[in-house]
């Protein structure tokens, strides 16, 4: 730990502070946040650049970047990378950007890597199968009452809490 | 009413894109800031041992629901206009489940995973390798299991049609709700925690 790096805000008043920000965008836009939408639309243009045959054969990629589409022409990309530039910003200025590993007391970086990809795996697959992550359903479809938000962040937090125990070998 | 400004034509598309990258630096950095670029501090929270992610989330869920209806009440928001999430019940829960998993063996979401790699962090560029892998595992079977994408539709429904109560009395379920769940984390952590590095 550099003593010099900043404290984290208070729960309460990063919840607060995230609040209005989603708020501030169903004012000005009529859209909640997101980040999985833009990942899966990166993921669209390589392979449109790769076969846009492929793409304009499978309805999934179709939706995306169907014909003369371009995937990354879409409002959720480049609030994306918005989300890069504001968190590095804010590890700069709080002393807290590190080329490092955060791995728990039991588990080495390369276990802890191995564990990201396959967690991200994972995730990246359930967020499209949910129509959206933590930003887009329970955030923004939470903040709208949205039945199907709401019912997708219970689940979320009842699969994770009950999975917790087999790999806590990973972080305490 | 006049907003959402984009949909009463304030501006064009190019202009939403510009706002798009400056909401996004917003919520970026106030993730940074909720400690959210640290794996550690996220997973923590299915171990009772720091309940961020938690109080972070319904402090913003209640502010933005609020705020949503409140300037709908005064007149400057119409509700009408803004976009709710379709629901698809089936996989949206089998979706959370999934995701679920995926969060609490990588330790990060789609959205924190990008701040992670941000700050440099190298389990969270793994991450987000790991999820443009399985989005593209996701769109390349998705004929597979296209039909069930579709099931337990339910057009724009929202808590206030399934319960059946009017919105002001949904939000305030929902803030008691919050604040039952603030006083347990408050009890949970001062149980669970422990003194680290």
């Amino acid at each position: 730990m550099q003593n010099k790096e900043e404290k984290y805000w208070s729960p309460y008043l990063a919840g607060f502070v995230l609040g209005l920000v989603l708020l501030a965008t169903f004012v000005v836009m009529g859209r909640g946040l997101g980040a999985s939408g833009a990942m899966m639309r990166s993921v669209t243009y390589v392979v449109d650049t790769v076969s846009p045959q492929h793409v304009d054969n499978n309805p999934y990629y179709a939706k995306y970047a169907g014909g003369e589409k371009n995937p990354l022409n879409n409002w959720l990309v480049f609030e994306v990378i918005g989300v890069l530039l504001g968190g590095l910003l804010s590890g700069l200025i709080a002393g807290r950007f590190s080329l490092k590993t955060e791995h728990g007391p039991r588990i080495s970086p390369k276990g802890r890597l191995a564990f990201a990809f396959l967690g991200g795996g994972i995730m990246g697959f359930g967020a499209r199968l949910a129509l959206g992550c933590t930003s887009g359903q329970a955030l923004s479809g939470g903040a709208t009452l949205a039945t199907g938000s709401w019912a997708f962040m219970m689940a979320m937090f009842a699969a994770a809490y009950a999975v917790a125990y087999f790999v806590r070998k990973q972080w305490i | 009413m006049f907003t959402p400004l984009f949909k009463f034509n304030f501006f064009g598309v190019e202009i939403s894109y510009v706002i798009a990258a400056v909401i996004g630096i917003l919520f970026g950095y106030t993730l940074e800031r909720a400690g959210f670029g640290d794996a550690k501090k996220l997973a923590n929270q299915f171990y009772f041992r720091d309940m961020t992610v938690l109080k972070v989330m319904f402090t913003a869920i209640v502010v933005a629901m609020a705020g949503i209806l409140l300037l709908n009440l005064v007149g400057i928001l119409d509700i009408k206009q803004i976009y709710i999430n379709p629901t698809y019940l089936w996989p949206q829960i089998v979706g959370g489940i999934i995701m679920g998993i995926g969060f609490v063996i990588g330790g990060y979401c789609p959205g924190t995973s990008l701040v992670a790699s941000a700050t440099g962090k190298l389990d969270g560029m793994m991450y987000v390798a790991g999820a443009l892998f399985g989005m593209l595992v996701f769109a390349e079977s998705f004929p597979l299991f296209q039909d069930f994408t579709k099931t337990g539709f339910m057009g724009n429904a929202k808590l206030t049609d399934w319960l059946g109560l009017s919105p002001g009395i949904v939000a305030f379920l929902v803030i008691v709700m919050a604040l039952f769940m603030f006083w347990g984390a408050e009890i949970l952590e001062k149980k669970f925690k422990v003194e680290e590095s």
